[in-house]
């Protein structure tokens, strides 16, 4: 475990874990991109399914005249809960205990995967209903429920496509974007009756009946359910409301129906206060969904008599989430509502597509905080602060304001820093430091380079060995000019200063 | 040995040391909406988003509730409906004798699940994005009841519809001691996960059939 001074000098410890057992010897970045890119197959699905969301997403949000306002509002809202994030824990804390809900607090994946399968194994039932829920997927949490013989069932139509064609999610909000609709249908007739009722035979790709199967399929282990598992997109400090976003009504079954739920949240999703969802129920499904507003949304404080779970447990993880909390900079990737609005409009995901990211969390805001909340020992978590062009429409389109190039940046310098001088790049920046300390020299060489321009004309240079020919393989050197700019000054101004 | 809560709240601390605003320093809770041209304005947004989504509107007046609620079962082909506790007796009255009218007596998810509709009143609707929320109290029954059955009839007071998100949430404040779960709905159920092509139907009502009632 690393640790990081904060500018009060106060050591808070480093990132929790290095990486998440599935994604351990994950390749770096550009490696497993460039065979992403080669599934040409992907590649449609993926252009086709961002084109829409995108259009989607930009008619809702004009439809909102302020709508930069909001993002300031959600972003002062979010600034303000980190500041005093302990203060704000504790009062949601309290107000979800006043409701009758168990609190419980995990430091890590190990520790929360811990309660949760303590909590089902008390219940005495070997089977769970799941909620959409990135937390529990950071945490590997059907994995450990798999290891106790307790089937964790995901009931979103996209994660029960993932979960039967066993396969990685590779998107936040869309896990199975990468499957188009003959694909599904495929995994449907194949996996279906192997875990509960089949299929109907006369399945077409249609997404209506698609969907209709999985109504059908589900419906069974809704009714049957003792235990719910979800996340929770808000936490209402003031309240203590639990808060859930969705589509299908998947997630209300599972928050209504069973008779104990267990809730996992990330201690940076919390909200200050009640009217700060006035803000965000905007600014979530608009950016998300390219929706006015999703189907439904579930509130719940605590345990409500005669209606719903009587036995309601919240599980707070921390995860890495201090350890991004404690720099100053790279801080601000907290503020992140998981709408993947930064994804979808990402030159580079868009084509590399999710799984290249090696993380639950892809795309831009997976680059800003797979670094910070799993640290940077990893070759993927390494490279991914290179995995963007800095062209910033990931900002434009964030509602959170989370100024995503500025922490590429930010972390590009961190992993530069720790690998030290004694490398190609560390020696090709002391060249270039040596050169611009002086007037002189730095003339001499513009002068040789004219020259070379003279001999190569307007050919490219011939490849070189090693990393600076994998460097040049990847991008076009423009023409050496025909004179130098200070040559150019000279004639034009006779050498005027 | 320091429990999680401690550990995790030591660190929060001491990761923020930088900071130095006291809580609460962003002041009033900021509040970003849009303003309403008029009542009438908003109702017709309601009812243009709400319709959007693929539910059904009918407006009918205060005395019309009790014929639509009975025209909307027969459309469907409805032959069972649960009616929660504390609906407005006029609401129920016309339903046609072939319909099994069931009340809440702790019905079981599976009891449920073989009964075709629900008839719910609701809390507040929002135009600016056609949502209507429940908040379980008389009249809307507990969570359960209006998302097992397949039709949901519900019925909403134009007086109830407020223009944008902000006001709503101010109105649906939780009352400290007895807060009520919330529920809202916009539009039938709904996916998108297939080719981001959104398809109405999945678990909850495939159905939504709003009254609205005005004077």
């Amino acid at each position: 475990m690393s640790a990081v001074p904060t500018s009060a000098g106060m050591p808070v410890p480093g990132p929790v874990q290095e990486t998440t057992p599935t994604f351990v010897g994950m390749p770096k970045f550009p490696y497993a991109a460039r065979s992403a890119l080669r599934n040409t197959q992907q590649r449609r699905n993926l252009a086709h399914a961002t084109e829409v969301i995108r259009a989607k997403r930009a008619k809702v949000v004009a439809e909102v005249p302020r709508w930069e306002e909001l993002r300031q509002a959600g972003a002062d809202a979010k600034d303000e809960l980190l500041g005093h994030l302990a203060d704000y824990l504790v009062q949601a804390e309290e107000a979800l205990t006043r409701g009758g809900a168990v609190v419980h607090w995990a430091r890590d994946a190990a520790e929360a995967n811990q309660i949760v399968v303590d909590l089902v194994k008390a219940i005495g039932t070997d089977e769970v209903v799941k909620v959409k829920s990135m937390a529990t997927q950071e945490i590997e949490l059907n994995e450990a429920l798999e290891a106790e013989g307790i089937h964790a069932w995901e009931t979103d139509l996209a994660e029960l496509i993932v979960q039967l064609g066993h396969d990685r999610p590779s998107h936040i909000l869309v896990p199975a974007i990468h499957r188009n609709r003959s694909e599904i249908r495929e995994i449907f007739r194949r996996e279906m009756g192997l875990v509960g009722r089949p299929a109907p035979d006369d399945l077409t790709d249609e997404p209506r009946r698609l969907a209709e199967a999985a109504r059908l399929h589900l419906r069974e282990k809704f009714l049957r359910a003792k235990v719910a598992i979800s996340g929770a997109n808000f936490l209402v400090a003031e309240t203590g409301t639990l808060v859930v976003v969705e589509s299908e009504g998947n997630g209300r079954m599972c928050l209504t129906l069973p008779e104990t739920l267990i809730s996992v949240v990330g201690i940076e999703k919390v909200l200050p206060t009640w009217q700060d969802l006035g803000t965000f129920l905007q600014l979530l499904p608009r950016s998300s969904t390219g929706e006015r507003m999703n189907p439904y949304t579930s509130m719940w404080s605590g345990v409500h008599e005669g209606d719903g779970p009587q036995n309601v447990h919240v599980v707070l993880i921390d995860n890495g989430r201090t350890h991004v909390l404690a720099d100053p900079v790279g801080r601000e990737a907290l503020r992140c509502i998981r709408c993947s609005a930064c994804l979808n409009t990402c030159p580079v995901y868009e084509r590399a597509g999710g799984h290249a990211y090696g993380s639950v969390y892809p795309g831009p805001i997976g680059s800003i905080l797979n670094p910070q909340l799993r640290g940077t020992a990893s070759d993927v978590d390494r490279s991914l602060p290179f995995a963007s062009t800095l062209c910033g429409a990931c900002f434009e389109a964030c509602p959170m304001r989370i100024d995503i190039p500025k922490l590429l940046v930010h972390l590009r310098a961190k992993v530069v820093d720790a690998k030290g001088r004694n490398n190609a790049e560390g020696r090709a920046m002391a060249a270039g430091a040596w050169l611009f300390a002086d007037a002189r020299r730095l003339e001499r060489a513009q002068k040789g380079s004219v020259l070379a321009g003279k001999v190569l004309g307007n050919r490219q240079p011939p490849p070189l060995p090693g990393a600076m020919g994998m460097w040049l393989g990847a991008r076009d050197i423009p023409d050496l000019p025909a004179q130098t700019f200070r040559q150019w000054w000279d004639a034009r101004e006779g050498g005027r200063s | 040995m320091t429990t999680a809560k401690e550990a995790i709240l030591a660190r929060v601390r001491g990761a923020v040391t930088d900071l130095a605003a006291p809580m609460g320093a962003r002041g009033e809770t900021p509040w970003v909406d849009q303003a309403s041209a008029g009542v009438a304005e908003t109702v017709e947004l309601f009812v243009e988003n709400v319709v959007d989504y693929k539910a059904e509107v009918v407006r009918v007046g205060p005395d019309g509730v009790g014929a639509a609620v009975a025209a909307a079962l027969t459309a469907y082909g409805v032959q069972s409906v649960v009616v929660p506790d504390g609906t407005d007796p006029g609401w129920t009255a016309a339903i046609p004798e072939g319909v099994r009218q069931v009340s809440d007596d702790a019905l079981s998810a599976a009891a449920l699940d073989s009964i075709d509709a629900v008839v719910t009143s609701s809390a507040v609707g929002i135009a600016t994005t056609g949502t209507i929320v429940l908040d379980h109290g008389p009249g809307q029954g507990r969570r359960a009841l209006s998302l097992v059955p397949d039709v949901h009839v519900c019925v909403v007071a134009a007086d109830a519809v407020v223009h944008d998100v902000p006001e709503a949430v101010s109105r649906l404040h939780p009352q400290a001691g007895m807060p009520r779960p919330l529920t809202w709905i916009s539009g039938p159920s709904a996916t998108s996960d297939i080719e981001l092509d959104r398809v109405e139907g999945v678990h909850g009502p495939r159905t939504l059939h709003v009254i609205l009632v005005e004077r």
